[in-house]
């Protein structure tokens, strides 16, 4: 084996373990960018071997549903050349001294650690070759591997890769850049439908998730915060809550520093022997509460405001390209039009939770996140606790949808528990998370399109609306310069005017995709339908000849958009009133979808979605179909449970909805047949978790046009009259 | 107030108001975690457990209503994680985050016990009360359909579902 000189940035190390094993791990350079300079290094494991050729692999990323906890180890086996059934996966606890990027956010663990993790399976592999060539005196050129096997076919010899342990714990490790990977044709577990690691677990009702964290001496919270966003406690019936049965303790917390919505909100926590017993004490709690400015506050007035704003000059110009204005004057079509989605709550099944335990100045805490480091800091600069004092444990996540992203409900956690001076679960009901999210904005966009006489669109205006101060949007509502189609029609100009909002607003699964994309896609069908186009072929039209730039690649999205179109059967669909199919792309999170959906709604008005087809490019390899699969139906009836039905209403500054009874998720019968399709050109592999959600929206909303003549630019559907005559 | 019922085969007796609900006696005095709280309000199905042989919303059940019932969680489904349902749910890769499954496999064993070859209307009927955040609906169906043509488990009963 060929070992390199100490000037690569990541190694692997080999060292004998406690109990005869190996492990095999990367070194990560975390020094400063001078390679000169002394560097630190630290030890990064990810595979275990024992004599018994058991392998152990570390899933380092938090599991929210989205399988990386499958998927990252199946990367690893398979360049280490074991048999899936041979392995074993752990979850691995916050570490950043270990592991890099360890989160679930913005579909990035794929493009992130692919080549990564091809990289430690491979150097592995190639330690345990190097360990039985030098065993057998032979060339490692003569060695293969297979099965957690290395073989010598000249001679006809094979030794398993846990008899080699001793041996390769001598081996000189070799630079992770340097290793061979597989040839993609050679792969054996990449590629094939691999089941969830933690099926059996969840099927069978182990413990997995952090609501079933226990801990021993541990009490249950519940915690009481203002219905107003940003609200203090004033005063509270303590006493009374306190002589509740089973209530341990009740207190004020007080709010973090400088009171950010995604820090630690002041509110009351109720300790009891039982969450049971510490939710019915909250029903006898009395808050006065200090509601502040954002009580003010309503969905309605925002509305009202944002149709003073359009009229107005905007406040900002984001980007300008040609001369938009003269362009639509002297379009052959002009269409107007306002469009508006709404405030949206995650409501991930697993209701928000934690528990921790303070004790000796060290914190432990077990928490169901999405950003597990963001946490740590959060508490420790919170609750003026050191890092290094704070241990995060990662439980399986029952959802997270972008809503595990902000860790209020660790630091609560945390500053209760250090308050109490016991180990404590926090609970929050459903009612809690509901009227606690950090919603998807709600948007607002006054457009202007032109077509020419040959139905090309020539122009585009977008006014965007939204909520910030200043240059400064509010979490997860704000538009890139480069929106789409940006670069796709030479007069483009997107301004905006935002308004002040007291709401905690965050990333919801396919952030400003999923409510750009249905404006976009929407409103590209009206400007087809404008010039007369197919809106097939207009948006086929519309991808060529762009200048190749940053993010969509317009041969990659023509490609899903004719396979999905084809296999839809678009050009042959039945063209009759009361049916109708709609088409829409979008490109997120460097991945391509189109879609199409097909609908019929009665003359009364009555909507039946019929069949969706997914046509997705997400790179050169579908790491795991299974999964894929399931993620993308996952994606687009989630996609269609948004567009159909659920708004977070504003009033007086709270939350309107409460449960599932007023924010409906979709129902097994809602659920209609999708088709999924890959188109897999040469390109690495990306994610997953969000890109198939945004086209679906408006590609529902154009199948209703087509069905109907009505054109939906205001969501949730179920508000909208879809009756036609 | 001291209440006794069954749970998987096993006699209880617990000491606890006759108002909490079977959900928390189950996930916190019992510690049978595998019942899961979703909304306290029957809305999403994720504390489905069988009384009696019938899918019941466990989160707003009195435990005072089971005094002398038969209960069986997901952790009694059968011995050794092999009913049916189980099995394809595991072959066909149902769950996602799979936090409403317990609820969604407890909804589709009564179903199974009470009609073993159900059509689609039957699913529809019997399933639609349990959320999948996930919307993992689409294997769920499938799952079913898969399971009511596996044989029961070698070492399963199909179930202790008492019905």
């Amino acid at each position: 084996m060929t070992t390199k000189q100490v000037t690569r940035r990541e190694f692997l190390i080999v060292s004998t373990i406690a109990g005869g094993g190996l492990l095999l791990g990367a070194r990560v350079h975390r020094g400063t960018r001078t390679a000169s300079t002394a560097a630190e290094f630290l030890p990064n494991p990810f595979i275990r071997i024992t004599p018994d050729g058991a392998v152990t692999l570390i899933a380092q990323n938090p599991e929210i549903g989205q399988g990386i906890k499958t998927m990252l180890p199946m990367i690893i086996a398979d360049e280490l050349d074991v048999d899936w059934k041979d392995v074993r996966i752990e979850q691995a606890g916050l570490d950043t001294t270990k592991f890099e990027r360890q989160f679930a956010g913005g579909s990035t663990a794929t493009p992130t650690h692919w080549t990564r993790m091809r990289q430690v399976g491979a150097a592995g592999r190639a330690i345990l070759v190097a360990a039985a060539a030098q065993t057998w005196q032979v060339p490692e050129s003569e060695c293969e591997t297979a099965s957690g096997t290395v073989f010598h076919r000249n001679s006809g010899r094979s030794i398993r890769y846990g008899a080699l342990l001793e041996k390769a714990a001598t081996i000189a490790p070799p630079a992770l850049e340097s290793v061979r990977l597989k040839d993609p044709a050679q792969f054996r577990i990449i590629g094939q439908r691999i089941h969830g690691v933690d099926n059996h677990a969840i099927v069978t009702g182990t413990p997995l998730y952090g609501i079933d964290v226990k801990v021993p001496g541990m009490l249950f919270a519940v915690y009481e915060k203002c219905p107003v966003f940003g609200g203090t406690v004033g005063s509270a019936n303590l006493d009374e809550v306190r002589s509740q049965p089973g209530v341990r303790q009740a207190f004020v917390v007080e709010p973090g520093q400088g009171g950010a919505l995604n820090g630690l909100l002041g509110g009351v926590a109720i300790i009891a022997d039982t969450w049971w017993g510490a939710k019915r004490a909250r029903d006898r709690l009395t808050v006065n509460w200090n509601e502040g400015d954002t009580a003010s506050q309503s969905s309605a007035g925002f509305a009202a405001r944002a149709a003073e704003l359009s009229k107005q000059a905007p406040q900002r110009n984001l980007r300008k390209d040609g001369d938009p204005q003269g362009a639509l004057s002297s379009a052959t079509k002009t269409v107007q039009a306002e469009y508006f989605y709404p405030f949206i709550a995650h409501a991930p099944l697993e209701p928000m939770n934690c528990t921790a335990s303070y004790q000796n100045g060290k914190l432990e805490i077990w928490a169901p996140t999405q950003t597990p480091a963001g946490g740590r800091t959060l508490v420790s600069r919170t609750l003026n606790v050191p890092e290094t004092d704070i241990t995060i444990h990662l439980t399986r996540s029952g959802g997270g949808f972008g809503r595990r992203l902000n860790n209020d409900y660790m630091v609560e956690a945390a500053a209760i528990a250090k308050q109490a001076g016991v180990p404590v679960k926090l609970l929050w009901t459903r009612e809690d998370d509901m009227r606690h999210d950090f919603y998807r904005p709600a948007g607002f966009h006054y457009l202007t399109g032109g077509v020419d006489g040959a139905g090309r669109l020539i122009a585009w205006h977008n006014h965007f609306v939204s909520f910030g101060e200043g240059e400064r949007f509010a979490p997860s509502a704000s538009l890139g310069a480069t929106e789409f189609p940006q670069r796709f029609v030479s007069n483009y100009q997107l301004d905006t005017s935002v308004m002040p909002l007291g709401v905690p607003t965050g990333a919801l699964r396919a952030p400003t995709s999923n409510g750009v994309a249905f404006v976009v896609q929407s409103f590209l069908d009206e400007l087809a339908h404008a010039g007369g186009k197919d809106p097939v072929q207009f948006r086929i039209d519309l991808l060529a000849g762009a200048p190749e730039g940053e993010g969509l690649n317009a041969q990659r999205m023509r490609a899903v958009l004719e396979l999905v179109t084809e296999k839809a059967g678009w050009r042959s669909r039945a063209r009759e009133r009361g049916k109708g199919m709609g088409v829409a792309f979008h490109y997120s999170h460097r991945g391509h979808f189109a879609e199409v959906v097909q609908v019929s709604v009665t003359r009364p008005g009555v909507l039946t979605i019929e069949k969706v087809w997914v046509a997705g490019d997400i790179g050169s390899q579908v790491i795991n179909p299974s999964n894929a699969e399931n993620q993308v139906q996952g994606a687009v009836l989630d996609g269609i449970a948004e567009a159909l039905g659920q708004q977070i209403t504003i009033e007086n500054g709270r939350a309107v909805q409460s449960n599932f009874h007023d924010f409906p998720l979709l129902r097994l019968v809602q659920a209609v047949p999708i088709e999924v399709f890959w188109s897999t050109p040469d390109f690495p592999p990306t994610g997953l978790g969000e890109p198939a959600l945004p086209p679906v929206i408006p590609a529902l909303c154009n199948a209703i046009f087509e069905a109907t003549g009505k054109r939906v630019r205001s969501l949730p559907i179920g508000k909208q009259d879809l009756s036609w005559s | 107030m001291s209440t006794s019922f069954r749970v998987n085969g096993r006699d209880v007796t617990v000491d606890v108001p006759a108002d909490m609900p079977l959900l928390w006696v189950l996930r916190d005095v019992l510690d049978l975690k595998g019942t899961k709280f979703g909304c306290g309000a029957a809305q999403c199905g994720a504390c489905t457990v069988h009384v009696g042989g019938a899918p019941t919303r466990s989160c707003v059940l009195p435990v005072s209503a089971v005094d002398g019932a038969e209960i069986t969680t997901i952790e009694g489904l059968s011995p050794d994680g092999t009913h049916p349902l189980q099995r394809a749910w595991e072959e066909l890769d149902v769950p996602q985050c799979g936090y409403c499954q317990a609820g969604q496999l407890m909804s589709a064993a009564a179903l199974l016990a009470r009609k073993p070859k159900p059509t689609d209307a039957d699913i529809s009927t019997a399933m639609n009360g349990n959320l999948c955040r996930c919307a993992t609906y689409l294997r769920i169906r499938q799952a079913i359909h898969l399971a009511a043509t596996l044989p029961a488990g070698a070492a399963s009963s199909g179930g202790r579902s008492g019905s």
